[in-house]
């Protein structure tokens, strides 16, 4: 139903909001074309990530590799890709095509996701440091072109969000491919007694969360021009957190994309707000909790409003 | 009374000429070495409306996952009426008879409620129906699922967008229902109903009865599982009655009354001759709001259908009893868990520490757990309960099943606790461990110990001093002594109409 959608939205919207106006006031000069491509520029990678870890999620998992996959896709494509790009492509779609098979051996095997997801962290991390040990590496010139245009009207960065969350809202909330994702998370019992695979369901869930998750770490490098095998290790958390912050549910199949994506926004807003209030970077990721801490027992006291 | 001395096409009401729409070929199905359906022939042809009815255990459930292709049946087969051009070539089973099943028409509403609460009524018709996707697929699973409900439960007022984990648990059952008999790429010809008014009231469950008479009429044909006397009268017109895995009736509605059904379900095995114990008196010494009571001494059964409300009324009163913090060392109540691995057994410790983990508090120390006496408790309950082992300190899991069930026991047993409260702690035990512990709780009874009995099974409701039957999550009567019968305890476990 409509308003039900609206409460879950309500909140991260609402938080977002608040956050914007916050920063407004304190540096008037960000209210322009600039001073907002500036603000949201590196949302765009963390809003992919969060789609990525938003689909574990709906599938009842999740995925403490996030991070380290999205700096292993960076440092593919900053090197393999610009070098060798037809070698470099196929890394991408092969480390995809091996997202989806960690979903299959997580329900064929009925292993624990957090377990497998934690030891692929290391697996991913390592293979990054074995492309590029050092920091370096290029960004690919139509990707840096990509990430740089100036659109009229609306920053490049707004507009990559909005077209994230829609292309997302279509697939996980209104096509019937995706009614079978959620219906995993919400009653897989239901979907195996309709004759639905739920290895394959959830192989294909992994496999749309490989294929956002790629594409967060190659717009990291078109916005960065270089990378690490570090470069993302935060996005795990972020990635959570953001989710969290935009309306879902760990279990049960709950989560809402657009939710996400404005999670996504909320989180690096925070960061944005903590340095225009001048606050020392030791202090930042303590006041980045709190403000996360905040708004999730402010989500909290709503639901007991609601239930009640 | 095997199968095989009735014909196999007995007792049609419906069109007793058509092709049946699902056949039993000596059909029958074991779990290991439980026998869950003897071989038996069962059929249901278009226009029939079939009640299956049984009390625990009957094989009820066996016979609708057969039907439902859920499982293979160990030995005969299952024949679905495939429309001309369906030849569903499958080689596993999954792929062939699923297949098989749904391109015939049979369809499920299950007991327990399968829908995925965070989907939306109409997507949750798409997780049933294949057909429903690409271009515009809501508006057609929204124009299915409105029909369907309004047409089973007219006046309905469930929009088809609303999530179902919004819905009110009656709501739910009712989209369950209306999925059963929506419209899709293979019609309904057989819709299997496993208790569908269990949390309807009066005047839809009125409504889903009128609906299947007319399904029925128009063609349809229906399973219909029922604990509900009246309700089973007024739908069926042919009755199969279940007992211990057998089709033991299967004849028109009209053969039947209430009481000769009541009569073909209960009539139970010769009675275990239990030695007659004299029934303690005294006052009550513990109680619940529902009308649970028991004495001291007295050992207390709760019966009726699995899943009326007696495994929640002893784990409230268990909690009430063992709250008390203060009172580790000497507990009021102890538990033992009929499912051994999900609430009983600590996987990984030994038989001895299993034996230990309840009383624990009688065995400490200066704050530390006593070794020697923990040990020898152990040893004492391993000699009185006749635990079947060498070595206490082998993992608990190296035991049969019945064995690790007496450790649970002896856990329970060695607390010192007054009341011990038993959630069907037998299942799955075999017929010497059962006498053996049958023994040590009329022993511990007369010792003075009271026990709380919850059981699905009658030969054990017959030892108890006093039986209340539990319906519908309330005490629908209470049994002493001599009125502790078989027949007695399905009577009251379904439910009559007013007069009978």
């Amino acid at each position: 139903m409509i308003p039900r959608i609206d409460i879950r939205l309500l909140l991260p919207v609402l938080s977002l909001a608040l956050l914007l106006a916050a920063v407004f006031w304190l540096q008037p000069r960000a209210m322009s074309y600039l001073g907002l491509n500036l603000l949201f520029n590196l949302a765009v990678p963390v809003a992919l990530a969060t789609v990525a870890q938003m689909i574990v999620i709906m599938v009842g998992d999740i995925d403490l590799s996030m991070g380290a996959f999205v700096s292993f896709v960076a440092c593919v494509t900053a090197t393999l890709v610009v070098d060798t790009p037809a070698l470099g492509y196929l890394a991408l779609v092969a480390a995809i095509l091996g997202y989806a098979a960690l979903g299959a051996l997580i329900q064929a095997r009925r292993l624990p996701a957090i377990v497998v997801t934690l030891g692929m962290s290391f697996a991913w991390g390592g293979l990054a440091v074995l492309l590029l040990p050092s920091p370096g590496g290029s960004a690919p010139g139509w990707l840096r072109a990509l990430m740089t245009a100036k659109p009229p009207l609306v920053p490049m960065a707004v507009l990559a969000s909005v077209a994230i969350a829609l292309v997302t809202h279509l697939v996980v909330m209104r096509s019937a491919f995706g009614v079978l994702l959620r219906g995993l998370g919400g009653n897989e019992r239901s979907l195996g007694k309709a004759g639905w695979s739920p290895v394959l369901l959830r192989a294909a869930a992994y496999g749309l969360a490989g294929i956002f998750a790629v594409l967060a770490g190659m717009t990291l490098v078109g916005l960065s021009t270089a990378a690490d095998a570090n470069i993302a290790l935060r996005y795990t958390l972020l990635s959570i957190a953001g989710v969290i912050l935009g309306g879902g549910e760990f279990t049960g199949g709950r989560v809402s994309p657009v939710g996400a994506v404005v999670g996504a926004l909320t989180l690096t807003l925070a960061g944005s707000f903590l340095s225009f209030l001048r606050l020392s970077p030791d202090w930042q990721i303590g006041a980045q909790g709190a403000i996360l801490i905040v708004v999730l027992a402010a989500r909290l006291l709503f639901a007991r409003r609601r239930a009640r | 009374m095997g199968h095989d001395d009735r014909a196999p096409a007995r007792g049609t009401g419906g069109a007793v000429g058509a092709t049946p729409i699902v056949r039993f070929e000596g059909t029958g199905r074991a779990f290991g070495a439980v026998r869950a359906l003897h071989p038996s022939d069962f059929a249901v042809r278009p226009g029939e409306c079939v009640a299956l009815v049984g009390h625990n255990g009957a094989g009820k459930s066996t016979l609708v996952n057969l039907v439902n292709a859920v499982f293979p049946p160990s030995e005969g087969a299952v024949v679905y009426d495939l429309p001309p051009g369906a030849a569903p070539a499958g080689r596993s089973f999954e792929a062939g008879a699923v297949r098989a099943r749904r391109a015939a028409g049979v369809r499920a509403v299950h007991q327990e409620l399968s829908l995925a609460p965070n989907l939306s009524v109409l997507e949750n018709l798409r997780i049933a129906q294949r057909d429903l996707a690409g271009r515009g697929w809501r508006r057609r699973a929204s124009d299915r699922m409105r029909a369907s409900l309004d047409a089973v439960f007219p006046g309905n007022r469930i929009p088809t967008r609303a999530v179902v984990g919004d819905l009110a648990l009656a709501e739910r059952q009712m989209v369950e229902i209306a999925m059963g008999f929506a419209d899709g790429m293979e019609p309904a010809r057989l819709v299997i109903l496993d208790e569908p008014t269990s949390s309807l009231d009066a005047s839809v469950a009125a409504q889903l009865v009128a609906h299947v008479r007319a399904f029925c009429a128009s063609g349809g044909a229906a399973i219909f599982i029922s604990h509900m006397m009246a309700e089973v009268f007024d739908i069926a017109d042919r009755i199969a009655v279940m007992r211990d895995g057998r089709i033991v009736e299967d004849r028109p509605a009209s053969a039947f009354t209430q009481r000769s059904l009541v009569a073909a379900m209960g009539h139970v095995a010769p009675e275990a001759t239990a030695a007659a114990r004299a029934a303690p008196s005294g006052p009550d010494i513990l109680g619940a709001d529902h009308g649970l009571s028991a004495r001291a001494g007295e050992i207390v059964g709760l019966a009726g259908l699995a899943g009326h409300g007696q495994a929640e009324a002893l784990s409230r009163l268990y909690l009430a009893l063992s709250s008390d913090w203060r009172a580790a060392g000497a507990p009021r109540a102890a538990f033992v868990a009929g499912d051994r691995a999900r609430d009983g057994l600590f996987p990984l410790w030994s038989i001895r520490r299993n034996v230990s983990a309840a009383g624990l508090g009688r065995l400490v120390r200066r704050g530390l757990v006593d070794r020697a006496a923990e040990a020898a408790l152990a040893r004492d309950w391993k000699a009185r309960i006749g635990i079947r082992t060498d070595d206490l300190s082998a993992p608990i899991l190296s035991l049969s099943g019945g064995n690790q069930q007496k450790v649970l026991f002896a856990r329970a047993l060695a607390t010192g606790a007054p009341v011990v409260v038993m959630d069907d702690p037998m299942r799955g035990v075999d017929v010497g461990t059962k006498a053996q512990v049958y023994d040590i709780i009329r022993a511990e009874a007369g010792a003075g110990r009271t026990f709380l009995w919850y059981s699905t099974e009658m030969d054990e409701i017959r030892l108890c001093d006093r039986v209340f039957v539990y319906r519908n999550g309330r005490i629908g009567a209470e049994l002493r002594g001599d009125a502790i019968t078989g027949e007695a305890i399905v009577a009251s476990s379904f439910e009559m109409e007013a007069e009978a």
